[in-house]
């Protein structure tokens, strides 16, 4: 079956359904992502946001609907989507007793590419991981195991990344770096889909956003539209308040210059 | 299908056999067990036992090493399981390679792991007094049947490690393939126990391999049990095999 794409979709999912056993996950999806962008799927916990990644990634068998990723049909030719996508889990797909680097060299061997080592190299010091590059990934933080998740689905430049909730559980740094690297994914023109449950993050990260609610998108567009769907906002002038987040930064990242005891 | 099966499950076996090299724990552990119910039996419950002639090491070692098969192919499950939980499973499953490489890799790895623990047992057992004056022909025999019987026993132990909700779950299923060879053959002869007992032990796979296996030990002409313990392998092999695969296409689906 030739690829149909209409021009500029890197993802076409029309009326998705699934069903696990008597509990509908799914009930009729629809969504369009363009190529380049970063769209991110919110939703609570349980809306069905990982159900719709595991369709898209040929994991898991749509009930009904049709899925298209980079003009491949996921039904039909789930071959053709393994080869153009790369899915980023929600617990760190990575082998904690090998290295950073084996777990880097294993995915290019994987992806049939020449000179896995070097591969490897390139990535480990694009993602600030070169030091530990020899060390289990088990003795890692959690953000450098999901840096060095990141980087292992860069690995073959696939032309779309699926991001399953890529900063849940890390702590407000680890968030940081993982939102910096998938804001440099898309200088290379790369596509990725992204979920989360945190509104910061889509509203960071995001070109447009969909919210997944009892297995339906119930709305779907750029920030400034869905702030829109809101009475307009009224002018106000609040005192500037720290978020206790930029307290808590500040004081970690330079802990030095605010004069602890060390 | 895919052309890059070979080189795929390659890659993936060599990433779990590290995982051995690096916790050689799992060795350990795999062949403690076999061992110390080696020495008890050759130590404490073996002058009991009448076996006729021949040294009771030499007519046990067949049973033990059926033993520590069935505890190192836990540890299959267990390798598997973590692989499911921890996401790496889909990683691979989402990735353009030869999809049934991960089964294999896993399995290729049981192979290798199982084949050292068993060289580990049988140096313990020559260091207690086993001797064998078999030929290369038939060492090579014996070495098959034990191969034939890893491999059947690892594809049973794919079912609980694609399917189990914890990895204590995963292992715990080979619990009563460790204590088959208690009822055979293998410590005893059948000769002595009561009718059913002695019905099941004569007429189930651990005696017949054991048997084969110790015949082939002791230069015994090995009659037709070797027949009959190659068909419980490959049939158990078989079976085992359908449903790990039915087992993994329903995971996938």
């Amino acid at each position: 079956m030739p690829a149909n794409q209409s021009p500029g979709l890197a993802i076409e999912v029309q009326g998705l359904q699934k069903s696990f056993k008597e509990l509908e996950v799914l009930r009729g999806v629809d969504l369009d992502v363009a190529e380049g962008s970063i769209f991110a799927l919110l939703g609570s916990n349980g809306a069905g946001k990982t159900t719709v990644v595991k369709i898209l990634s040929t994991l898991l068998k749509a009930d009904a609907g049709t899925a298209g990723v980079n003009g491949f049909d996921v039904a039909t030719q789930p071959a053709n989507v393994r080869e153009s996508i790369s899915l980023t889990g929600q617990f760190a797909a990575v082998d904690p007793i090998l290295s950073g680097r084996e777990n880097l060299a294993l995915v290019a061997r994987l992806r049939h590419l020449q000179d896995p080592g070097s591969i490897a190299d390139d990535l480990l010091e694009r993602f600030a991981l070169t030091d530990a590059a020899a060390r289990k990934v088990a003795t890692y933080s959690g953000g450098m195991r999901r840096r060095l998740d990141i980087a292992m689905s860069l690995i073959g430049n696939p032309p779309i990344i699926f991001l399953d909730e890529p900063t849940t559980g890390l702590d407000p740094q680890g968030r940081i770096e993982v939102w910096q690297a998938v804001k440099e994914l898309t200088d290379t023109g790369t596509t990725v889909l992204l979920t989360t449950q945190y509104l910061d993050e889509a509203e960071q990260l995001a070109d447009r956003i969909a919210i997944l609610h009892q297995g339906r998108i119930i709305v779907n567009g750029t920030l400034a539209e869905l702030k829109q769907l809101l009475p307009p906002a009224k002018v106000e002038y609040v005192e500037k308040q720290p978020t206790l987040q930029d307290v808590f930064l500040a004081l970690v990242d330079d802990g030095r210059s605010i004069g602890t005891h060390n | 299908m895919s052309t890059h099966f070979i080189s795929d499950t390659a890659a993936l076996t060599g990433r779990s056999l590290r995982h051995i090299t690096r916790s050689p724990d799992t060795i350990i552990t795999t062949v403690i067990t076999p061992i110390a119910i080696m020495l008890l039996f050759v130590y404490v419950f073996g002058g009991a036992i009448d076996t006729g002639s021949g040294s009771y090491v030499d007519y046990m070692l067949p049973g033990i090493l059926l033993i520590t098969i069935a505890s190192g192919i836990a540890y299959t499950a267990v390798r598997l399981c973590t692989d499911m939980q921890g996401g790496i499973f889909e990683r691979f499953q989402s990735m353009p390679i030869a999809r049934s490489g991960v089964l294999w890799a896993h399995v290729l790895t049981s192979l290798v792991a199982n084949l050292i623990s068993l060289v580990v047992v049988v140096l313990v057992a020559l260091l207690i007094g086993f001797r064998s004056g078999a030929s290369v022909t038939a060492w090579l025999a014996v070495g098959g049947i034990l191969i034939l019987f890893t491999l059947a026993l690892t594809w049973i132990a794919v079912i609980p490690g694609l399917t189990a909700k914890s990895v204590e779950g995963a292992s715990a299923f080979s619990y009563p393939l460790i204590f088959l060879p208690f009822i055979s053959a293998a410590f005893v002869p059948t000769d002595g126990m009561p009718g059913p007992v002695r019905a099941f032990a004569e007429h189930q796979p651990v005696t017949s391999i054991v048997n084969t296996i110790r015949d082939l030990l002791a230069q015994q002409p090995v009659g037709s049990d070797i027949w009959v313990a190659l068909a419980w392998c490959v049939g158990v092999l078989a079976v085992a095999y359908v449903l790990a695969r039915l087992t993994y296409q329903r995971k996938i689906a």
